[in-house]
């Protein structure tokens, strides 16, 4: 129940008191409840828990995120993490996809 | 889709890898609170991706498989009752109680309905003024604000067969409990993205300050979730402990302020029991007294519960972080999704649903787990 996504307002309309949105989910459209989000406008993200819009999705701060992700350099890194490599005793190959890295082994770093 | 996509990008993903292993020197414990970040770890195998010694401890973040046992129990004495009609998010359905579980019940005759909103139970009862309709209301505080919606709705319409019976948990006091657990091996969290959603981060602030530990508000995609791990890694190995926020695009420092207005007119905050952690204090809500005639076990004689777990079932130091589903003799012999021991095999959030799902420890898919292998491995 706790698994929201984000999905698209396609449709607003009044339900006695309260404020309720069609919103859709990439082809799947789910009625959600717009009491706690009370400026938004058609076509805006929302993401819904269990029949609520619980948060707006700001367009700026995602842009943000993935211009910083996109700023990793690939090829300084890649040279980099070669050369420690060699020196760590944890940095590992690094370079493989998550599902065919190896799995990880038991930390003993507790605090 | 738009917010989904682009955070799924597996070039970007092998990046965040790489860096996170550049910039890792030693060992470190982070637990995820959440049961969806848990989910996406699992199935997109992240942990297994990151630097030898940097680990990931599930935390107890799965609503359904924190709900008390007695709880359940209550819920099953409730939903027998021939005057009732017993409302609930489908995830609780198959969570066993002592003795069975409300699907079981539903079989048998009882009149048990899925809920998608807490609204849809409210409308049942006004549809049903000569039924009792009552709504298992549990969850974080990812579902305070629908469930408190609920009640408020209940009470605006003067519906007098409309209660609740609530589990709510809510997820810093959790975090409090596990720091300072005498064997607590945690030292960063990647809080849940949506909980702080709804209430902020400024309850964070505290934690990260008086344990020292920092604290990272994550969303739920594999490329947030490694953004996560890569801010508490750069915070570790800098010496730093503060609130940063991974999920800029969905959480403010405040949170949504309207919902916590609703939340906090129908609930207050009390002590509340967790499955297999126990007591915590001032770690749930109850109705407030203004409230109490939508509390159903007020209106409705539960009797003595006797609560008995199954003796196989770890889950309790699964909760806790201690010990991971490959631990447990049971993990995909006596118990599976199919035929589940304990709540973290039932819900889509459970560790040891995760696991399953993603085969681990399972030969093939229902087949022999090869548990023992992976654990000399380990």
């Amino acid at each position: 129940m706790c698994l929201g996504i984000p999905g698209k307002v396609v449709e607003i309309r009044d339900e006695g008191p309260l404020r309720m949105a069609l919103v859709d989910f990439g082809g799947v459209r789910k009625e959600a409840c717009l009491a706690y989000l009370p400026e938004v406008q058609l076509d805006d993200y929302v993401i819904v828990h269990v029949g609520f819009a619980i948060s707006q999705l700001d367009e700026d701060e995602a842009m943000k995120t993935l211009e910083i992700l996109r700023m990793l350099d690939p090829e300084g890194m890649e040279m980099e993490l070669g050369s420690l490599a060699e020196e760590s005793p944890t940095a590992g190959p690094g370079s493989g996809s998550p599902a065919a890295a190896p799995p990880t082994a038991s930390a003993t770093g507790a605090a | 889709m738009k917010y989904i996509d682009e955070y799924r990008d597996a070039p970007l993903a092998r990046r965040l890898v790489t860096e996170i292993h550049r910039i890792t020197t030693r060992p470190w414990a982070l637990m995820e609170v959440c049961g969806g970040q848990t989910h996406t770890l699992v199935k997109q195998g992240i942990d297994e991706a990151l630097p030898a010694g940097v680990r990931m401890i599930h935390g107890p973040g799965c609503p359904v498989c924190v709900t008390p046992l007695e709880q359940i129990d209550k819920a099953l004495v409730i939903a027998a009752r021939p005057d009732v009609i017993f409302t609930s998010y489908g995830d609780m359905l198959r969570v066993p109680g002592s003795t069975t579980d409300l699907l079981s019940l539903k079989a048998r005759g009882a009149d048990v309905r899925t809920v998608y909103s807490p609204l849809d139970a409210v409308r049942i009862a006004a549809a049903n003024p000569d039924r009792q309709v009552v709504f298992f209301a549990i969850g974080f505080e990812t579902t305070a604000p629908a469930n408190a919606m609920a009640v408020w709705q209940a009470a605006r319409l003067g519906l007098d067969n409309f209660t609740v019976l609530v589990s709510h948990v809510l997820v810093p006091p959790a975090m409090s409990a596990i720091l300072e657990s005498p064997t607590c091996q945690v030292q960063g969290f990647l809080a849940a993205g949506h909980v702080c959603a709804v209430m902020g981060w400024t309850e964070y602030e505290p934690i990260a300050e008086k344990y020292h530990v920092p604290i990272v508000i994550t969303g739920f995609e594999p490329l947030d979730l490694l953004e996560g791990i890569l801010m508490a890694i750069r915070q570790l190995e800098s010496g730093r402990a503060e609130v940063e926020n991974q999920y800029a695009r969905a959480v403010k420092r405040e949170g949504n302020l309207q919902a916590q207005e609703t939340v906090f007119r129908v609930f207050e905050v009390g002590d509340r029991k967790w499955r297999g952690i126990g007591m915590i204090p001032a770690s749930g809500y109850h109705l407030r007294p203004e409230f109490a005639r939508f509390d159903a076990e007020a209106r409705f004689e539960v009797g003595t519960i006797t609560t008995a777990e199954h003796p196989a079932c770890i889950a309790g130091e699964i909760l806790q972080g201690t010990k991971t589903p490959l631990d447990c003799t049971a993990y995909g012999v006596l118990c599976s999704p199919r035929k589940p021991l304990g709540a973290p095999m039932v819900s889509s959030e459970g560790v040891c649903a995760a696991y399953h799902a993603a085969g681990r420890g399972l030969a093939a898919p229902g087949a022999v787990p090869i548990y023992e292998l992976k654990r000399i491995e380990r």
